[in-house]
Parts: structure tokens; C-alpha cells; sequence
């Protein structure tokens, strides 16, 4: 008979030896699903996490990919992570990341065609005031009124898609777009612009912002009250009311950080590698930047390398769709695959495993 | 009788049509809470039936079996659900959104070939004379079989969770999983059932939405149905009759958008289509606020987990 035995603390070889676990795990099972798809399951598998970084034609190319596409994963996913802590669940980053995209870049086209190194910061801190202000309705149903802020702040995505259409087709259309869906490129306008800053290496000031987000949000787990709150809540909510930690205070705290920075990663695509709002302008980084704060344990350090590594996804499954004809929703599925197993492994953690014998009631 | 180019009598008609993918998948999932379980993939479980069900309508020509198909495909990916959360206890919330994102890579996967492609028609039940009665015989009976099974699904899914032993049981392990336990019950294996109850219900929803309602395939079709269905049964307060209020309530408003849309309304058609998911929040706070203060009603193990440590 196998039996669970509860763990008196989480072990912590197996808190850092799970997530990869689960990453091996995911490459067999992703494996079998292309060979069932009928592609030579070792070369797609190469093609995703190797060629990427080390093949001689496409890695100039997609190297600097790697920081451009994880720079939003990782400053979204650390701010889910503070509320995921804390037993929080903002599910909306999508929405609140075209809100700071929308908010920022109408900040920007209001002052068109100016010309000063002051509109990009304002952008920023519009784009981030549009986050904050989307994660906020969520969060003060939930303290006013009680309402599940996961359904609020997952339905508000659909809104905010709606709203997103609406703008592109209509206050922020392109006035000299001939009519298109559009606004204007907001990465050619020198004011507005999001330039790579070193160049070949794809760093852009949304990735500087999630290297700053990450060191910030270590200091405050590590060693601010807020952070040990954010703890406590999380694991033994009782305890924290008794500690007196306000549960509406960190709701506030938590849903307006996470869309703070979900809008600022919005906004910093939508003036550097996206260049416009369109109706197509978001590409899922709110979704899969959950799986990537799991992945990261909920860690900032470990949503790092976790947003790494699911950029990584994201360029090899582009470039695996381009040489090997592996369709687009295969990596989704992938990616969903890599969540599921990380789940399932986590039980490692949490409990031991014990193989009893026939007389084994001890 | 019109009002401004719109028909009430086809209004209510397309109302009960519209609500059936929510209606099934919100039931099911008031199974699955009811024994305990928050499982938040039904947004997964819907695409996946609505892709499994118009495939296998297509390939066998037969909307019977494509609906089958649906409740079987939806069904097994929610064993997966069953399987993390039950035996592996991951947890709840976090596996409910794997699937959600999983189920839409997968069902994009899948339904690649099937673009453009029109499903055999799900015919229309024949009622004789009822049909032809003026206004109501528009209204009531001219449906296809699916929306009559829906609304008996409601009375079923009542009857067994008042009536009967298996409903009590179902009921005693999602308020205290730990006397259940004590009592005899096998936990997990009930809830298991559970969940596989509520994806076979939400793949059936999904294989609607892909058969009858729009009918084609095109990815992310069910567009959040799945979502609504969950508030659905916050608003409905874990009762099944006030599921049928609420999903008839929600359908009734995209009919009624749609509509509008059709009917050349002075609103920007975005921010027509958003009204259904901004009611929905709306009516969430009324219920969660004040006197409905729905979440009372909630079963009290709804999201934790159960592991039998003696």
C-alpha cells in the first residue's frame, strides 16, 4: 500500500527539485504529443529549448527574444505571486495589462506630436494608473461587497478586450491610418518610443522595470512587514487576523500591485515590441504569466528563471512552428502540460511517500 | 409585434436556446461544489467538449453522438482535474486554471482541421400541433431535444440532491468531509464522481455552443461561457431552480445584445458585447452583498482539500 504522511514543514530539497521535475516531465509528455502529431518528438523538444539560444543561423535573432518576451512574464507573474501568497487570486492580469496599455498609450497620443523626454514617463505612469485602477475594481468589490475577486477579475478581462477593440477602431484610430484599425506606432515616435537600450540583447525598459520588480519584491518578502503579512495570510489565516493582520488592507495592497505591474508590462509592449494598439494586442502574457509564477515556486528569484525559461517556450515553439510545421496551439497546450505537472509533483513537497509492507501499520 | 426590429416571441425563442451551454455547465458545476470541490476549469471542460463533440458530429454525422463525444471528451479531461486535486491534492484553484489553459491549447490543437466546416443539424423535436400554437408555439416548442433536456437535467439534478441518499451523501461530504469520512464515506471516490459528473455536464454545454448555437468551429469559441457558468452558481446560491433563473437571465442579455447589434443599435457594438460579462458582475456583487449575501449558502468545504490522515 502507498501512503501519504504529511510533511511537519515543506522540504526543501524537493521545493527547488520539483519545478525541475516537472520541466523533464513536461518534455516526455510534450514528446509523445508531437510524435502523435507525427514530428520527430526529439528535434521539436531540441528545437524549443536548444536551437533558440545555440543555433548558428536563428540564435541572433532569438536571442534577444529571450529577454523581450520574458520581460512581461516576469513583471507580471511577480505581482500575482504577492496575492497568490497570500491566498489571493488576481486571474485578470490580461485585462489589467490592455488597461495600462490603453491608459499609457492614450496618455502619450493625447500630446502627439510633442516632442520632450518627459511624455514617457508620464506614459508610465499612466500605463501603470491603468493597471492599478483595473485591479482595483476587483479589489474593492471584494472588500465592500464580498464578491469573488477571482470571477470579477477574470470576467473583467473579456471587458477590457472589448474595450480594447473599441479603441483601436475608434478614439486612438491612427488619424493618417488610411482608415485601418490601429493607432499610431508608438515605438517610431521618438518621445514615446521603448527602444532596445543595448542593442542585440533585446533589453528594453519593461525588463529593466522586472529586474527591479524582482529585487523589490525579494526585499519584501524577505524583510518588511508587509511581506511577512503577505506570509501569514497565506498560510494560516486565522493566525494572521489574530496577529492583526487587516485581510481587507491586503487585498487592496496585493490586487493593486499585481495590476500596477500588469499594466506597466502592458504598456512597455505596446511602445516597444508591439508599437501600436491594435485589436489583437494582447498575446496571452497575463495567462501564462500564472503558470510562470507557479513555476517560480511564487518566489521572486525562482519566477526569474522561470520567466526565462518560459520565454524560451514561446520563441522555440515560434521557431518550431517555422521549421518543423508544429502548429501554434501545440505549445499552448505545452505550456498548460508544464503547469499540470508542476501541480502533481508538488505533492513531493508537501508529503512523503511511504511504500508500507502487509504489516506495515505503523 | 415588434419593438424597433425586434421579435419577443424569437427573442424568448433564441433566449432558451442561448442559455443551454451555461445551464448544463453551470449545473454540473453545482454538483461538483456541492461535494466540495472548486473546480475552476470549466471554461477547459466546455472547449474541450465543444471541440471533441463537432468532431465526432462530423466524422459520424450524427448530433447524438457528437454530444456524447463532448461529454466524454470534457469528462476525461476533468479526470485529470480529479486526479491533482484528489489523489496528487494540488492545489484547487491553481489546477482549475491548468486546465482552463491547457483545454484551450489542446481544443486549438485538435480542432485545426475543422475550420469552416459545417456539423450535421440537430433537428428540431417534432411536437405536431403544439408547435403551431400562435406566440407560445414559437416560444416553447419548436426546440431542438438538447433545451428540453436541459431544463429536465434541472429537475433531476433538484430531485436527487433533495430526494435522494446519493445526494445527501454528496451534500454531507462537500459540508464536512471530515464526518463523511468518519461516517464510512469514501471522500475522494465521491467527489471524483463529482467531477467527472460536472466535465461530462460542461462538455455537453461546450458541444452546444459548437453544434447548435453558432454552429462551426473557430478557436476560443466558448468566449468565457465558461466563466459565467461559475458565477451562475454563486448567484443561484447553490440552488439548481435558480441556476435555470440565472443562466435564462444571462442568456437572455447576450440574446438581447446580439440584437441590438443586429438591429443597428446607437451603442458601439463593443461595448454591447461586454454588457453580459459587466451584468454578470454586477449581479455577483448584489448576491455577495447585503441580505442575498449568497456566499452563507456555500457548501462549508467548498476548496479545501481532503486527506484522510487516520
Amino acid at each position: 500500500m502507498i501512503r501519504l504522511e504529511k510533511r511537519p514543514s515543506p522540504s526543501r530539497f524537493w521545493q527547488v527539485a520539483t519545478p525541475v521535475l516537472a520541466v523533464i516531465l513536461t518534455m516526455i509528455a510534450g514528446g509523445i504529443m508531437f510524435a502523435l502529431l507525427g514530428k520527430d518528438p526529439v528535434a521539436a523538444i531540441r528545437t524549443i529549448f536548444w536551437d533558440p539560444l545555440f543555433h548558428p543561423q536563428f540564435a541572433d535573432y532569438s536571442r534577444p527574444q529571450l529577454l523581450v518576451k520574458a520581460g512581461p512574464l516576469i513583471l507580471i507573474a511577480v505581482g500575482l505571486s504577492l496575492g497568490f501568497r497570500a491566498g489571493i487570486w488576481n486571474i485578470g492580469a490580461e485585462g489589467q495589462y490592455i488597461m495600462g496599455a490603453i491608459c499609457g498609450a492614450a496618455a502619450g497620443l493625447a500630446l502627439y506630436p510633442a516632442d520632450s523626454r518627459l511624455i514617457f514617463p508620464l506614459m508610465v505612469i499612466a500605463g501603470g494608473l491603468g493597471g492599478w485602477a483595473w485591479g482595483m475594481i476587483p479589489a474593492i468589490l471584494k472588500t465592500r461587497f464580498n464578491t469573488n475577486e477571482i470571477l470579477v477579475s477574470l470576467l473583467l478581462v473579456y471587458v477590457a478586450q472589448s474595450l480594447l477593440a473599441s479603441m483601436a477602431l475608434g478614439r486612438l484610430r491612427n488619424p493618417e491610418g488610411g482608415g485601418f484599425p490601429g493607432s499610431r506606432n508608438l515605438s517610431r515616435w521618438e518621445s514615446s518610443a521603448n527602444p532596445e537600450l543595448i542593442a542585440g540583447t533585446g533589453m528594453h525598459w519593461g525588463v529593466v522595470a522586472a529586474f527591479i520588480a524582482v529585487i523589490a519584491a525579494y526585499i519584501l518578502l524577505q524583510r518588511h512587514i508587509l511581506g511577512f503579512q503577505i506570509k501569514l495570510a497565506g498560510q494560516a489565516p486565522r493566525a494572521a487576523r489574530f496577529a492583526g493582520v487587516n485581510p481587507a488592507r491586503l487585498v487592496v495592497l496585493c490586487l493593486g500591485i499585481s495590476g500596477m505591474l500588469a499594466g506597466l508590462a502592458g504598456l512597455f509592449e505596446v511602445t516597444g515590441p508591439a508599437g501600436q494598439i491594435s485589436i489583437d494586442f494582447n498575446s496571452g502574457y497575463g495567462f501564462t504569466a500564472i503558470i510562470v509564477a507557479f513555476l517560480g515556486r511564487l518566489n521572486p528569484l525562482g519566477i526569474l528563471l522561470a520567466g526565462l525559461l518560459m520565454a524560451l517556450t514561446y520563441i522555440g515553439g515560434e521557431l518550431a512552428q517555422l521549421m518543423l510545421g508544429l502548429p501554434a496551439a501545440a505549445i499552448q497546450a505545452f505550456q498548460g502540460m508544464l503547469l499540470f505537472f508542476l501541480l502533481a509533483v508538488d505533492l513531493l513537497s508537501n508529503y512523503r511517500i511511504r511504500i508500507a509492507g502487509p504489516a506495515g501499520v505503523a | 409585434m415588434d419593438f424597433g426590429g425586434i421579435n419577443p416571441a424569437v427573442l424568448i425563442a433564441s433566449l432558451m436556446v442561448a442559455s443551454v451551454p451555461i445551464l448544463l455547465a453551470a449545473l454540473g458545476e453545482l454538483v461538483v461544489e456541492k461535494a466540495g470541490v472548486l473546480n475552476l476549469g470549466v471554461e477547459g471542460m466546455m472547449i474541450m467538449g465543444a471541440v471533441c463533440g463537432f468532431i465526432t458530429a462530423v466524422t459520424t454525422g450524427s448530433p447524438l453522438l457528437g454530444f456524447l463525444g463532448g461529454a466524454l471528451g470534457a469528462a476525461v479531461l476533468s479526470l485529470i482535474f480529479a486526479l491533482l486535486t484528489q489523489v496528487l491534492l494540488a492545489n484547487q484553484v491553481a489546477t482549475g486554471l491548468a486546465l482552463t489553459l491547457f483545454g484551450l491549447g489542446l481544443s486549438s490543437l485538435l480542432g485545426q482541421g475543422y475550420v469552416g466546416i459545417k456539423p450535421p443539424a440537430t433537428g428540431v423535436v417534432p411536437l405536431g400541433p403544439l408547435a403551431d400554437i400562435p406566440g407560445l408555439g414559437r416560444i416553447l416548442f419548436r426546440h431542438d431535444w438538447m433545451v428540453y433536456a436541459s431544463i429536465a437535467m434541472v429537475a433531476a439534478v433538484w430531485a436527487v440532491l433533495r430526494f435522494t441518499r446519493m445526494g445527501l451523501i454528496l451534500r454531507a461530504v462537500g459540508e464536512s468531509a471530515d464526518a463523511a469520512h468518519a461516517l464510512g464515506y469514501k471522500v475522494t471516490r465521491i467527489r471524483i464522481m463529482a467531477i467527472l459528473f460536472g466535465g461530462a455536464m460542461a462538455g455537453l454545454g461546450g458541444a452546444y455552443v459548437s453544434l447548435v448555437r453558432v454552429p462551426q468551429w473557430t478557436d476560443g469559441i466558448t468566449a468565457g461561457a465558461g466563466w459565467i457558468a461559475l458565477a451562475i452558481v454563486v448567484f443561484a446560491s447553490w440552488r439548481p431552480g435558480r441556476v435555470l433563473i440565472g443562466a435564462y437571465l444571462f442568456g437572455g442579455i447576450t440574446v438581447l445584445q446580439l440584437n441590438l447589434q443586429a438591429a443597428g443599435a446607437r451603442i458601439p457594438v463593443e461595448y454591447l458585447s461586454m454588457s453580459p460579462y459587466l451584468i454578470t458582475i454586477l449581479v455577483l456583487v448584489i448576491m455577495s452583498s447585503g441580505k442575498g449575501r449568497a456566499s452563507l449558502n456555500a457548501p462549508a468545504s467548498l476548496g479545501r482539500n481532503f486527506h484522510a490522515s487516520r
